[in-house]
């Protein structure tokens, strides 16, 4: 669907709270135009948080810094006049843990529709709905309870519904952060057929720590360690012939925190970066 | 002592606490509706009727005036009451305020709830009097309005901040603006929300002290928004201190309608917070 390719250049993530701690570290990647990248690494090493800067997301949080830029299209996404919520269209976002919106399923998909105003009449609404839960999957097990509320489906089914809700917005890339993680291994199963349905179609970044699911899904895998990216390869040559030391500490199941470095300071998760405001940690799960 | 004992003689201590909460609530409903209930019962007219002119001595008509005084002060005061609140709460949990303000905002607010509410009937009272205002239904609605604010405006504060953070994050990787963002988080909390507004009424509606100095205590029907007026727990105690067993008997009588509007109230936000929970997510829990 786009051939518009995402970048980073020289991104850096400061949380700025009680401690000033640097979660991302001037990343350069690309992301090419449809394909499935994941961002692998262990808790901690600034995954979400990375994933988060990509679409401005950071922007509803207090007391985070970034410097250096996301370009998409060749276009900046921080120094720009366009409103964020516009990238964020463009970027779409899935959170880890899957999230009905407090409406109907049908509502879920028509959500971000309705609020850009992306339909002409009721009946292409339906049709766009019903599209989107189609390409997820989800379309024969809800079309006889659209109007049921969202949250009573199942955990999987949520998570399909939230990439549905997120597709239906006709965004460029889509941001998935740890998607399957909260959930059972037939949902998650189900997820990622969804995924791999639309890799071809969409460019998709997927952050993990599961390698399996990097092998599984990933065309392109880029590893993170401490907010550094390691190494960024094709999907074979990644995980075949890893070229750098730590890459291949990690790809052997282990941390690669003793062969660096970094004080042990650095290590630790960043805090909270809204406290009581819910605890979006910035950063993966601990 | 065996630590099976122990727990069986803790299981036996809240039991009984349990108990004795529950038990009070029965006492206090049974013997408002058994003396209540059976004045109603003799005379259900007294609700609707209005007061005769010597009605606090002899109980000559009914106590309509109070009913329709407690709906007429506590209605648009919770009306007024759930904007600000509502507003506020949805200030404080935006991304509108910083998580400081909010905090220190919070904690005035817990003091306001703390205070005692005849200290909002003496405040407005004093400003009836710098006024050269006399008292009157209006004054009720401030007072109880300055009244419920803190209440419900708590009550929405913790609905919205045990809102789940992922309905914010998803609007928001949506493309919704901060207010399309912040009303799919209203709804998200809107059980929480709905507990507040009622929590709010029932407070207002059962609150005596600061309608004793800022509404007139008066026996008659109410006349206008600037004319004097009475509530129910007014009434009751005035009713109470009656030397006309009749009269007295009338206060039971205002109880019980008092007690079975909160009730009702209650069971209604129960129904329609359910309604609403279905959607949130984890709503079955």
């Amino acid at each position: 669907m786009t051939e518009i390719p995402l970048t980073t250049d020289q991104l850096s993530v400061t949380y700025t709270g009680d401690r000033e701690i640097e979660a991302v570290k001037g990343v350069s990647i690309d992301f090419p135009a449809n394909t499935l990248t994941t961002i692998i690494g262990p808790s901690g090493c600034g995954k979400s948080t990375l994933l988060k800067s990509l679409n401005r997301l950071h922007d509803i949080q207090e007391n985070v810094e970034i410097d250096g830029d996301v370009l998409l299209s060749g276009d900046s996404v921080y120094n720009t006049n366009v409103p964020a919520p516009e990238i964020r269209r463009q970027i779409g976002y899935v959170p880890q843990t899957p999230t009905a919106l407090p409406v109907s399923i049908y509502e879920n998909v028509a959500y971000g529709l309705r609020i850009h105003g992306d339909y002409e009449s009721k009946a292409d609404l339906d049709e766009k709905v019903e599209t989107y839960l189609r390409k997820v999957n989800l379309w024969d097990e809800v079309a006889d309870r659209l109007d049921a509320p969202g949250a009573e489906l199942s955990t999987g089914q949520i998570q399909r519904l939230c990439v549905a809700r997120s597709l239906a917005v006709e965004p460029d890339v889509l941001l998935c952060d740890e998607v399957t993680s909260a959930l059972d291994p037939v949902s998650a199963e189900s997820v990622e057929k969804t995924l791999r349905k639309l890799k071809s179609e969409y460019t998709i970044i997927l952050v993990t720590h599961s390698m399996a699911q990097a092998r599984r899904l990933a065309d392109e895998v880029v590893f993170l360690y401490l907010g550094e990216v390691i190494e960024s390869n094709d999907v074979q040559s990644f995980f075949e012939d890893p070229q750098e030391e730590r890459t291949k500490t990690f790809i052997g199941g282990t941390t690669p925190v003793d062969r660096d470095d970094t004080p042990a300071e650095q290590t630790a998760t960043p805090p909270a970066p809204d406290g009581s405001k819910g605890s979006t940690a910035g950063d993966d799960k601990q | 002592m065996n630590r099976y004992t122990t727990q069986r003689l803790f299981g036996i201590a809240v039991r009984a606490a349990a108990l004795l909460v529950v038990g009070v609530l029965l006492l206090v409903i049974g013997v408002t509706v058994v003396r209540g209930g059976g004045v109603l019962l003799a005379d259900p007219s007294i609700v609707l009727t209005p007061p005769g002119s010597r009605y606090m001595l002899e109980g000559t008509g009914g106590f309509l005036h109070a009913v329709l005084g407690s709906l007429f002060i506590v209605g648009p005061a919770t009306i007024v009451s759930m904007v600000a609140a509502v507003s506020t709460a949805v200030y404080l949990q935006s991304d509108y305020s910083s998580k400081r303000f909010s905090d220190a905002v919070n904690m005035f607010l817990n003091v306001l709830w703390g205070t005692p509410p005849i200290v909002y009937g003496v405040f407005v009272l004093t400003i009836i009097i710098a006024t050269g205002a006399q008292t009157s239904l209006f004054f009720g609605i401030v007072a109880i309005a300055i009244f419920q604010y803190p209440i419900m405006t708590r009550y929405t504060d913790e609905a919205l901040r045990a809102a789940p953070e992922t309905v914010r994050e998803s609007t928001y990787g949506l493309g919704a603006t901060r207010f399309e963002s912040m009303r799919m988080t209203v709804r998200a909390a809107a059980p929480g929300v709905i507990a507040g507004l009622v929590m709010g009424f029932a407070r207002g509606i059962g609150d005596a002290a600061t309608v004793l100095f800022t509404t007139g205590r008066s026996t008659r029907m109410p006349g206008g928004l600037f004319e004097a007026a009475t509530t129910l727990p007014v009434l009751i105690f005035d009713q109470a201190m009656s030397f006309n067993p009749e009269v007295r008997s009338h206060a039971y009588a205002a109880a019980f309608v008092l007690t079975i509007a909160v009730l009702g109230l209650i069971l209604l936000s129960k129904l329609l917070a359910g309604r609403y929970a279905r959607y949130t997510p984890g709503g079955n829990r």
